[in-house]
């Protein structure tokens, strides 16, 4: 009985945290309609400045504390409005999503850049050297006397703060209708400023209180928030006593799984993970949402992909990797050859996310199955085990998506996360086990295994020059595949579903079965990447496939263009090209290279369609001259020979790399606007209004009849046969 | 603060359009509104399905952008002022459908009304006067309410703020006939108290009693203007395009 009581009190602190952090999470989303994956960052941060202004400067507490929670937080959230969630009206789920994924990477990134990882940093609890106070049989700590007390007086002042005052009513009722609260007179901004750094501060309040409980470690701080996510979605984002109730659960969960579960070397995991199996079975249990047609105009627009452009890309992929292995030094190549799996894993996002709009954030979990069976099936280097490693990563990820099939938006984001940390803390930590008797399985032997190089056609590939050209093979085949998915039927399908379900429906498209098919095959695909990556580390653990490095794959693909195989690359090149080289280049910042990935996801509602958009924009006019393109093909060969005769060094080699396209693209756009005005003289007809938008920029024209008749090759109908026939 | 608008001499428009034009994305919608609402009268805005009149309304209060020409409020240009701006100077919109929080409590729809500069309690007199039954369910969260009694909620704020310039859209919008003659009996009570109102209808009879002045939109523009007389005959032809 003792027992019980003093695991309750233990679950009821920690469940006091998780209020308080949910609510806070609650405040804003509601309010705002962003749900931000960076809540439990801005606590983490909260936590190190705790940290740093009590402990290391040794300030008094009340101080920290008036310093941290009535002026860092509030302000701190007031940019962060200002800044960020501002711009993200009228953006699609992704679009946010990527950019609260984005600030909780920064976040990290700024966190290890002010406290260098690896140190300890031990916080005391309040009121650690007072005697605890005893509760009849048990006994209860101040510091979770206080916890408990804190969430009591958070829960009553949102409460009241949310009916009595004004602002807590024009947030609730922005809720319901933001422009008829703006013909009210309350203004928006202010109101969604006051959201902002009222959830800045009780997700600051959580920080700090957990702190102590734990390592004061940025990443693992900043995902305990899988905990209050669990809660939060118990009030399915928008009840606060739902809310509570949820952390209740969350909370004690855990406190009686550390008094109760059994001293098993295969459940320690388990209670680490039990907050995200909680939140992966609330969402399970919550009722079906309604189809729901676009409720936004988004502003994404990713075109058709020709075949000779997808021939060339996939031909330059190649070329790009026998470049890189003829150019690079054996460390090197170790360092850019990560360029190409982890380009495959992000290209498994493409037909997911960025045709048929289903979030995951799950997508290493599935390159870690497909690395843990080229480990165990790939002795010797076996291909077959590729084979197997897509088959395998696509059947988890179909099983995956039935239970995840009902879900959408913001909710399947949270349950692709769930399962990814469930993946990373528990499953993937199991020591060797039986699968009823009938064979056992060994995950990551001593918390890594080793992975044998791929042997085929009587070669092995163990060096990395030649995993970097298989690599890029890979690549470029799995390109194809994915711009050959969106040519089909099938990419028809997913465009239309992600363009409105409901409508799809009607027209009797099997959803269900859609989504299933696009979750497994972007399962094998990640699952192929995860087998080629596994190749190229040769040793892998648990830590190679967690939920952060999902996250950053995600948001640079997403920055890159999630709608087309070039934002994929773009992800590759940005994680293990750009950011190395930024390191080598410029030593003195190297520890801010670890914001930049952020950086550039924060910016992304600027332009949702991605940064490789624009680029292939600016190419586009070297396709329409092949002079041009010849020229250019002749120099980078000039210049790759030279390399190759060591006549240059790589710096010169990338510059020329870089300018030499600059220039053809430069001089065939030069040409094309030439040969358009000789074109537009020769018509004179100045006018290129697109045909589409004739009528609706300005009335049409005879003219614009004939030019619509050229471009169709359709015959006029001309007035007098109109006569001739009278018709009207 | 921002002083609420005097009541200007009666021969002013309160409200102007002058040749207004605005558009949803590359679409234009209004081309070139000219309209005035002299004050202390009651304006009819008539016409058929997407003429454009709610949007004429969104442009009035701030909640539509002017693509090009003037909107002027007591003479004052307010193009590219924000809607919570205009409300506190004494604009008031009760926009079409239901214009209130179906998630907060009648007493608290109330509470957003004194962002207008009025005191709740002003507030809560001045509706519960004229809508009786509201203050039996001041408790009750206002979408459990009645469709009529979520429009008396609505229309609560046009009269207890004590705006200077009404704008109501379609009020009669899925209301019992005899609701709407209630409603209008009302507007028609605010109107002679000197508030000017500019109302925007679908179906014209119910609101012709009441207006001094009407206009027809049509396609975007202002086919017509006139007392409501003059334009009964012109009605039919501008709906039915004969």
């Amino acid at each position: 009985m003792d027992k019980f009581l003093t695991f309750t009190i233990v679950g009821l602190s920690l469940a006091a945290i998780y209020a308080v952090i949910a609510s806070g999470l609650v405040l804003t989303y509601t309010t705002t309609g962003i749900f931000t994956f960076a809540h439990g960052a801005a606590g983490m941060l909260a936590a190190f400045a705790y940290w740093q202004l009590r402990f290391d400067w040794g300030w008094p507490v009340p101080v920290c504390l008036v310093v941290i929670l009535g002026m860092m937080a509030p302000l701190f959230g007031m940019l962060l409005e200002v800044v960020v969630m501002r711009g993200l009206r009228g953006t699609t789920d992704t679009v946010k999503l990527v950019v609260s994924i984005s600030l909780l990477l920064f976040m990290i990134g700024l966190a290890q850049l002010i406290w260098a990882p690896g140190v300890s940093r031990p916080m005391s609890k309040f009121f650690a050297s007072s005697p605890t106070i005893h509760l009849g049989p048990t006994t209860i700590t101040w510091h979770q006397a206080i916890t408990i007390g804190v969430a009591i007086v958070v829960g009553i002042a949102l409460r009241f703060g949310l009916t009595r005052f004004r602002v807590g009513l024009a947030m609730r009722a922005a809720v319901d209708d933001p422009s008829l609260s703006a013909l009210n007179g309350a203004r928006p901004n202010r109101v969604s400023m006051v959201a902002w750094a009222l959830g800045t501060v009780l997700a600051a309040i959580g920080g700090i209180l957990i702190a102590p409980n734990v390592t004061l470690d940025a990443p693992s701080l900043s995902l305990l928030i899988v905990s209050a996510y669990a809660a939060a979605i118990f009030g399915r984002l928008r009840s606060l006593p739902l809310t509570l109730l949820g952390a209740i659960v969350v909370g004690l969960t855990d406190g009686y799984l550390t008094g109760y579960l059994p001293q098993n070397q295969y459940l320690i995991g388990l209670r680490i993970a039990s907050p995200a199996v909680l939140l992966f079975l609330v969402l399970l249990v919550l009722p079906n949402p309604r189809l729901r047609g676009r409720m936004t105009r988004s502003r994404e627009f990713f075109p058709m992909p020709s075949v000779r452009g997808a021939l060339t890309f996939a031909g330059v992929v190649v070329l790009g990797g026998v470049v890189l292995m003829t150019t690079l030094s054996t460390p090197d190549q170790l360092t850019y050859g990560r360029i190409f799996p982890i380009g495959i894993v992000a290209l498994s996002l493409v037909p997911l996310v960025g045709f048929g709009g289903q979030i995951s954030l799950c997508q290493l979990s599935f390159a870690g199955i497909g690395g843990l069976v080229m480990a165990h099936l790939g002795h010797g280097g076996d291909p077959l085990a590729l084979v197997w490693a897509v088959l395998i990563a696509a059947a988890v990820g179909a099983l995956i998506a039935l239970p995840a099939l009902r879900l959408s938006g913001i909710y399947l984001a949270l349950g692709t996360a769930a399962f990814a940390t469930i993946l990373d803390r528990w499953i993937f930590t199991l020591p060797k086990f039986a699968v009823f008797g009938w064979f056992t399985v060994d995950l990551f032997t001593q918390g890594s295994i080793g992975v044998d190089p791929l042997r085929a056609f009587g070669t092995k590939f163990d060096d990395p020059g030649s995993q970097i050209v298989i690599g890029a093979v890979a690549f470029a085949l799995v390109s194809l595949f994915v711009i050959a998915i969106r040519r089909g039927r099938l990419g028809r399908r997913l465009i239309a579903m992600k363009d409105s379900e409901a409508a799809c429906a009607t027209l009797g498209m099997n959803l269900l079965g859609t989504k299933l098919l696009v979750f497994a095959i972007s399962a094998g695909v990640a699952g192929l990447g995860g087998a080629l990556y596994a190749t190229q580390l040769t040793t892998i653990q648990a830590g190679n496939f967690d939920l952060v490095s999902s996250l950053q794959v995600f948001a640079l693909a997403v920055v890159g263009g999630i709608g087309a195989v070039g934002g994929a690359l773009f992800a590759g090149i940005s994680l293990y090209a750009v950011l190395p080289l930024i390191g080598v280049l410029f030593p003195s910042i190297v520890q801010w290279v670890g914001l930049l990935p952020g950086a550039t996801g924060i910016g992304l509602g600027r332009d949702p369609n991605g940064a490789v958009h624009p680029m292939r924009e600016g190419f586009a006019p070297l396709a329409g001259s092949p002079s041009s393109l010849l020229v250019m093909a002749l120099a980078l060969a000039a210049l790759y020979g030279l390399r190759l005769a060591d006549a240059i060094d790589n710096w010169t080699f990338v510059i020329g790399l870089f300018v030499i396209p600059l220039i053809a693209t430069a001089v065939a756009t030069l040409s094309a606007a030439t040969r358009q005005r000789v074109l537009a003289q020769l018509e004179s007809s100045p006018d290129r209004t697109p045909l589409e938008w004739i009528g609706i920029d300005r009335p049409w024209t005879d003219a614009d009849v004939e030019r619509l008749d050229r471009e169709l090759g359709t015959t006029s109908v001309l007035a007098s046969e109109l006569e001739l026939h009278g018709t009207p | 603060m921002t002083q609420p608008v005097t009541m200007p001499p009666p021969t002013v428009n309160l409200l102007e359009f002058r040749n207004v034009h605005a558009a949803y994305d590359r679409i234009d919608v209004l081309f070139g509104i000219d309209l005035a609402v002299p004050s202390g009268s009651v304006v009819a805005l008539l016409g058929p399905n997407g003429a454009g009149k709610t949007t004429t309304l969104r442009v009035a209060a701030g909640l539509h952008p002017v693509s090009s020409g003037d909107v002027l409020i007591a003479g004052r240009r307010v193009n590219g002022t924000a809607p919570e701006e205009l409300a506190r100077r004494g604009l008031c919109l009760i926009p079409e459908g239901r214009g209130i929080f179906p998630n907060l409590t009648v007493r608290e729809n109330l509470r957003m009304m004194t962002y207008a500069g009025v005191s709740l309690s002003a507030v809560e007199e001045e509706a519960y006067r004229r809508f009786p039954r509201l203050k039996e369910r001041r408790r009750q969260l206002a979408g459990t309410l009645s469709g009529g009694e979520q429009q008396m909620l609505a229309m609560a704020r046009g009269l207890a703020t004590r705006p200077a310039l009404l704008l109501l859209d379609e009020l009669s919008m899925g209301l019992a006939p005899i609701i709407v003659e209630e409603l209008y009996e009302i507007v028609a009570q605010v109107a002679r108290e000197g508030v000017s109102i500019l109302v925007v209808e679908q179906f014209a009879s119910t609101v012709l009693g009441v207006a001094d002045l009407a206009a027809v939109l049509v396609h975007g523009k202002v086919a017509k203007v006139g007392t409501p007389a003059e334009l009964a005959d012109d009605l039919s032809k501008a709906y039915l395009g004969a």
